[in-house]
């Protein structure tokens, strides 16, 4: 008896569900209405996008927008799953400037070059150096939400403390006897990220390879990871982390830094401009104390990385009229106004469009390092970062599927290395092992 | 006539055990079968995709290779330092969670005030997420900044240590060994509270010291318990992950099998290669398990002269 009412009750709740997913089918085709699913990283700027989606849907009756947000690491699995089974889930996906490229290579992404060409939404504001990111072949596949690049952040009052000044464009070696002299027992001359990780340690150190005259690949797709530019750029970081690091190098990454500085346990923080609107909030207890510079350099006259967080949409989304116009809103200068009129002018997406920069109000908001950001931004060159010229568009990253386990693989030796538990050259010779298999794939 | 009977009686009981195995066995079929479709389906279906060159990003360039996969896992000399801190981070925390918890456990079983306070406080770090105890361990006992380590090194007149940087291999013992010492505590618990107390109770009039007791009756009683403890502390520490992940990210020797499996599937999204790694690590794990757990067995029997 039991059993059976079991399977009744079993049958029923299939019936249910069977229902229940019919359900779900029905409604998104229902009376022309469109319904957009977008995907996108829980990340401050775009949290204030779904609160401003009421904005969108009042002015385009008939498109609802659906938000699903996510961890970075999620939904990089998950976007990544579905645009790559054409599963189609997503009419619009948040996805960064290292994938680009590549989905767009691939043909996973709807070419948008002809429709961000309309004289209101002004497609040549958006930064050059950013767009080119995004482009392959004069295609453009996806247009930044807010982008970031790299800058070297400074207390002022330790250096000064300590006699110490530096220039708007300084030199490694230059920033390397600043931190050895401003160091004390309690302060550390320098924070850098140490955590292994592609998008860890690998971020600002393959800034400092490409600016020591070394790379990933040469132009045939050969690693030159054991190369002597490449083991002079990793000993020059390492030994500045020994000698005037923050104490445990491979527990630190962004966050670590961000407050090691705000605390201010160190004088001076290589990483994302994004950080300095962090440092200047209200409630940073170095707010006025800090300087800004350029990237350090070498060889090369910038070093700065290039970030950026992009609206695409999936070339198989059966809603892409729609859903362009969506990005075309959420990119748009008005968009910037009214993020600014509503929520405030320090919350407008930074680096994505040349015109904010020059709004009064974000003006004001961002006086001490909205002109450096814009400057370093203008002046990187993701086609060429380095000394040499290289097969793929990008600076801190490899555009290759490849690159986030090989990064991350050398990372660790990498970290290994800052430890102590083997030389940088026997860790870069295993490197370039690894990095070798990946670049074979590519020939 | 009685014979006849004792015959009837004997033929309608083997039909009624036939109807009744064939019940149980009906019984059981739905929870068999859900659990093959469960996990031998996907080991199937994994077995497969082992012998595919799968890069998720590059879904145009799907093919067979039939053991290609399985010779680059065996080339690229990441399996074997993964096996061997896997075996490493396991046996050390196992045998250090299994002294903590003894240790503890037989604290814990006098009576004293506060006792039930004392035991669910114990017990806390084992029902914690391992994620988030990860996260506890990193930023509130490990940091070098604001660390309680840290600040009782200094505080003891000593220089901090750099635990992540300098003993990454340490730090996941450590903290494997807090939270699995309360699940060997609980086991070993039960152990002690199921001793008779009479044998107790003979032992001291005998005028047996305390330590004697202990060593002579309490441990040999306690053999079968440690052995559970063990053998259920190994399953689950094979698998560990979490404070790898989030503590050390796999450097100075703490690159488990687990994490190697998670990197080559998540970071590299190479599905064809993390399969093979999938299937020699439940391979590699069968065997480790049988035979540590046979060598380990075979010692406790000789020291429980049993």
């Amino acid at each position: 008896m039991l059993s059976k009412k079991r399977v009744i009750t079993f049958g029923a709740m299939l019936g249910i569900s069977a229902l229940a997913l019919s359900g779900c089918a029905a409604s998104t085709g229902a009376g022309g209405d469109v319904t957009l699913t977008l995907a996108t990283v829980n990340n401050g700027n775009m949290v204030d996008m779904e609160s401003l989606k009421g904005e969108f849907e009042a002015a385009n009756p008939g498109i609802k927008v659906n938000f699903q947000v996510m961890e970075e690491g999620d939904l990089r699995s998950a976007v990544t799953a579905d645009v790559a089974n054409a599963a189609g889930q997503y009419d619009i996906v948040t996805i960064g400037a290292y994938e680009v490229p590549q989905w767009g290579a691939n043909g996973w992404l709807t070419d948008l070059t002809e429709g961000l060409n309309d004289g209101s939404y002004d497609v040549e504001d958006i930064l050059p150096p950013v767009r080119s990111a995004l482009s392959v072949d004069g295609k453009q596949y996806a247009v930044p939400f807010y982008g970031e690049s790299s800058i070297l952040m400074y207390n002022k009052e330790i250096l000064d403390a300590a006699g110490q000044k530096l220039s708007k464009n300084p030199t490694w070696q230059e920033v390397a006897a600043v931190a050895k002299a401003v160091k004390t027992d309690d302060v550390a001359g320098i924070c850098l990220r140490g955590k292994p990780g592609w998008g860890d340690l690998f971020a600002p150190l393959t800034t400092v390879v490409q600016t020591f005259g070394g790379s990933w690949y040469d132009m045939n797709w050969d690693a030159q990871v054991n190369s002597p530019a490449f083991v002079e750029a990793v000993t020059f970081y390492k030994n500045l982390l020994d000698e005037a690091g923050q104490p445990n190098p491979v527990d630190y990454s962004f966050n670590e830094c961000l407050n090691a500085l705000k605390e201010g346990k160190v004088a001076m923080w290589y990483d994302a401009s994004v950080a300095a609107s962090f440092l200047e909030a209200d409630d940073s207890p170095v707010k006025g104390k800090l300087a800004y510079s350029h990237a350090p350099v070498v060889k090369t006259k910038e070093s700065g990385w290039l970030w950026s967080w992009n609206l695409a949409v999936p070339a198989n989304t059966k809603n892409k009229d729609a859903a362009i116009k969506f990005v075309k809103w959420a990119t748009s200068k008005e968009y910037h106004n009214l993020v600014g009129t509503k929520l405030g002018w320090s919350k407008v997406p930074p680096g994505a469009r040349i015109s904010t920069y020059s709004i009064p109000e974000y003006k004001e908001a961002s006086a001490a390092y909205g002109p450096i950001t814009l400057e370093v931004m203008n002046a990187v060159n993701p086609v060429q970062p380095g000394v040499n010229p290289q097969p793929w568009v990008g600076i801190q990253y490899v555009a290759i599927p490849e690159f986030q386990e090989v990064g991350n693989q050398v990372a660790q030796l990498v970290a290994d290395a800052i430890a102590g538990r083997t030389t940088v050259k026997e860790a870069l010779d295993k490197g370039q092992k690894i990095a070798q298999v990946a670049g074979d794939a590519q020939k | 006539m009685t014979t006849q009977t004792t015959a009837k009686t004997s033929v309608v009981k083997v039909e009624t055990q036939v109807k009744k195995a064939r019940l149980s066995r009906a019984l059981i079929l739905p929870a068999l079968i859900f659990s093959i479709v469960l996990t031998q389906i996907p080991f199937l279906v994994t077995i497969y995709f082992s012998t595919l060159e799968w890069n998720l990003l590059k879904p145009t360039e799907i093919k067979f290779t039939w053991f290609d996969n399985y010779v680059a896992v065996f080339e690229k000399g990441d399996l074997l330092p993964a096996t061997f801190a896997t075996i490493g981070i396991t046996s050390l925390a196992v045998v250090f969670s299994v002294v903590l918890g003894l240790f503890l456990a037989v604290l814990l079983d006098r009576k004293f005030r506060g006792q039930a306070v004392a035991r669910t406080l114990l017990i806390t770090p084992f029902l914690l997420m391992p994620a988030a105890a990860s996260l506890i361990w990193k930023h509130s006992m490990f940091d070098s900044n604001v660390g309680i380590l840290s600040w009782l090194t200094e505080a003891l007149g000593g220089t901090p240590i750099q635990w992540t940087t300098d003993l990454p291999f340490l730090v996941v013992v450590i903290m494997l060994t807090w939270q699995y010492t309360p699940f060997m505590m609980l086991i070993l618990l039960a152990g002690l509270q199921s001793q008779t107390p009479e044998v107790l109770e003979a032992a001291a009039v005998d005028g047996a010291s305390a330590w004697k007791t202990f060593r002579w009756i309490t441990l040999p009683h306690l053999r079968q318990y440690v052995e559970i403890a063990v053998l259920l502390g190994t399953i689950m520490l094979l698998q560990v992950f979490d404070p790898i992940a989030i503590i050390t990210k796999g450097t100075g020797g703490t690159k488990t099998l687990s994490y190697l499996l998670y990197e080559r599937a998540f970071v590299g999204l190479n599905v064809g290669e993390a399969a093979a790694y999938g299937v020699v690590t439940v391979l590699l794990t069968i065997v480790v398990a049988t035979v540590a757990l046979r060598s380990l067995f075979k010692v406790f029997i000789e020291g429980g002269q049993r």
